[in-house]
């Protein structure tokens, strides 16, 4: 905005007595200044949305660490017999068409599903953070590079590319699926990455590090990543609960885990058959399994919100 | 315009081949052998194996074999499925299909996403928010394939509203249903979409400008507030029809249409390595071309991007 007359104060400050007084006395020089982090922590802490997703969360990963603790019945001893009968004692949710105890089969296959999305979405940070913070930073040819490498990646939408390659893959874990999801979701977190980082790059706390002397990468790794990171985290929740769906949708089209292992999205396939005559069977793995992505999805919301400081400010 | 339009045509380029290469790579160059896959257990006579890999340029180079594949590419052969149908007779007959059924959710989720949207941020916090802000979050966590099973059997096996498959013809009126099934995740994106930009826009200086010349409400929202609101929902529009091919593969698998979806539906079950290749080598080509066209839009929409750079 041109500035008619030149010697117009840019920045209003406020004049000494008019600024309260008990305020700056108030303050506590000695103490520590907050970090981004300690805000954004009481700003979630108040949030009754984040308690219940992060114990809805904490219940999911104890069950898919120890399965066998919520689950006293087998999993995989199935009497034929007991096909499609209803819920009877130990038996809460009834069983499949093979005879099997739904509730087990849940609790079982919570560790697949898990599995999966965790480690997807490890893949995917670390990764990202990884290139995008040193295409950002270090810009020129390396930028250049990996920005059209991430765009070619990014143009092939996740699950399409994910079942292109598992179609082919001769062997299928919960490891390769995983791998697989990040092959191709790698790019969204690198450009967010970036865009942090580019603008991150030129702060005064940069320029400042740099005056002490400091090495180049030291303020890579300690300045510049820590501070544009949290959009990262943001999406990174989300993912999470996307991943999980994404494996769903694999094992349903019958290209995710092979049947073997138990997993939420196998048995919603499996359950398709006995849709119109038993529809529990099916609507039981699908509840587990939309419960937990909808934990993963408040808590991102949550996490956005606090990270956020204009989204706070909304509130 | 133009040069941002020719530079945005220029940098497509290599993301075509590169994403062509990648998807033709992933493959034909990977453990796992598609034409043995196509024999099952049972391993066909040796010279049946070298016969096939002949005909599908199996033997030559990889690289030779991708350029044989793009060349034939735009020259609009597109290969031939394993039951020995050429691909671009079979996309042909279903890519009509798959639009109409794609048109049909597109409108769904645009026209209702945008109006629940609209609605629930100019009333941030009441009631109707709330719940918009609840069903939304339920229909992005419960699976496509889910929704589509539960609502199947609850329209078509229990009310008889409408068919649980989709005749081989695939009129509007039939295809109302998996339209309904293919928008309903976006459809929650777009309602949050809308909902924060609504939010956001009703609290910036130009709409307390128009408010100030005395512009009726009306005229305020629906001008200035709706008209700037909709710049991010057209550009999730455009990564969302990556989302929809996907939900269009399960949707159409589920409800049995004949579309391009339920050709890879089935091309998958089947195995059909190539098959499934050429039609998801052509959803990614028209995928990149229609973000193209969105960053267009992008542009018109809202000249500070072309002005940018």
């Amino acid at each position: 905005m041109p500035n008619k007359n030149p010697n117009a104060q840019t920045h209003y400050v406020a004049a000494l007595e008019e600024t309260p007084v008990e305020t700056v006395d108030r303050l506590d020089e000695s103490q520590k200044a907050r970090s981004t982090w300690a805000d954004a922590w009481d700003a979630m802490r108040v949030r009754p949305t984040f308690w219940i997703s992060s114990a809805l969360i904490l219940l999911i990963v104890i069950v898919a660490l120890f399965p066998s603790l919520f689950a006293q019945v087998s999993p995989t001893q199935c009497e034929l017999g007991d096909s499609h009968d209803g819920p009877a004692d130990g038996h809460p949710l009834g069983f499949t068409r093979q005879g099997c105890d739904i509730y087990a089969r849940i609790i079982f296959g919570t560790q697949a599903s898990v599995t999966v999305g965790l480690l997807a979405t490890m893949l995917v940070t670390f990764t990202g953070i990884v290139v995008g913070s040193l295409a950002g930073y270090y810009g020129g040819i390396l930028d250049a590079i990996v920005s059209r490498i991430g765009d070619i990646f990014f143009a092939v939408p996740t699950v399409l590319g994910a079942i292109v390659l598992m179609s082919v893959l001769p062997e299928r874990t919960p490891v390769t699926i995983a791998l697989v999801l990040s092959l191709f979701a790698w790019p969204q977190i690198a450009r967010i990455m970036r865009g942090a980082v580019l603008s991150a790059r030129n702060s005064d706390y940069v320029t400042a590090s740099v005056a002490l002397g400091v090495s180049k990468f030291r303020i890579l790794l300690r300045h510049v990543i820590p501070n544009s990171i949290a959009p990262v985290i943001v999406i990174a929740t989300v993912s999470l609960g996307t991943f999980i769906v994404a494996e769903a949708t694999l094992s349903f089209l019958g290209i995710g885990l092979p049947p073997d292992i138990m997993s939420w999205g196998n048995d919603i396939d499996a359950a398709k058959s006995s849709l119109r005559t038993n529809p529990q069977v099916l609507l039981y793995p699908a509840a587990a399994l939309s419960v937990t992505v909808l934990a993963f999805l408040m808590l991102g919301d949550v996490v956005r919100d606090a990270l956020d400081p204009e989204a706070r400010a909304r509130r | 315009m133009i040069w941002y339009t020719g530079k945005r045509l220029l940098q497509m380029i290599p993301v075509f081949f590169g994403a062509t290469f990648l998807i033709y790579f992933m493959v034909f160059s990977l453990p796992g052998d598609p034409i043995a896959a196509l024999y099952g257990d049972r391993p066909p006579a040796p010279g049946v194996i070298e016969q096939i890999r002949a005909q599908y340029n199996l033997d030559k180079p990889f690289v030779v074999q991708y350029f044989i594949y793009i060349g034939n590419f735009f020259q609009g052969d597109l290969g031939t499925t394993y039951s020995g149908r050429p691909v671009s007779a079979e996309m042909a007959r279903a890519f009509p299909i798959t639009g109409r059924l794609a048109l049909l959710a597109l409108a769904i989720e645009a026209i209702f996403g945008i109006l629940v949207g609209l609605i629930a941020g100019l009333r941030k916090g009441k009631l109707f928010d709330n719940n918009a802000l609840v069903v939304s979050l339920l229909l992005i966590s419960v699976p496509t394939f889910v929704i589509g099973f539960v609502l199947q059997y609850v329209f078509a096996v229990q009310l008889g509203w409408a068919r649980t498959t989709v005749s081989s013809e695939a009129p509007l009126s039939e295809l109302l249903l998996p339209a309904l099934v293919l928008a309903s995740v976006s459809f929650a994106y777009i309602v949050r979409l809308t909902r924060a930009s609504v939010s956001d826009n009703l609290n910036a200086d130009f709409v307390r400008t128009a408010t100030a010349k005395g512009l009726s409400r009306r005229r305020v929202v629906g001008v200035h507030v709706l008209r700037n609101s909709l710049v991010p929902v057209v550009t999730f529009l455009g990564v969302d029809l990556g989302a929809l091919m996907v939900g269009a593969i399960v949707t159409e698998g589920i409800f049995n249409i004949n579309g391009v979806g339920g050709t890879v539906y089935k091309a998958i079950k089947l195995g059909e390595g190539p098959t499934v290749v050429s039609f998801i080598a052509v959803m990614v080509v028209i995928f990149v071309l229609a973000n193209l066209l969105v960053d267009l839009l992008y542009a018109a929409l809202d000249p500070r991007i072309r002005y940018a750079k």
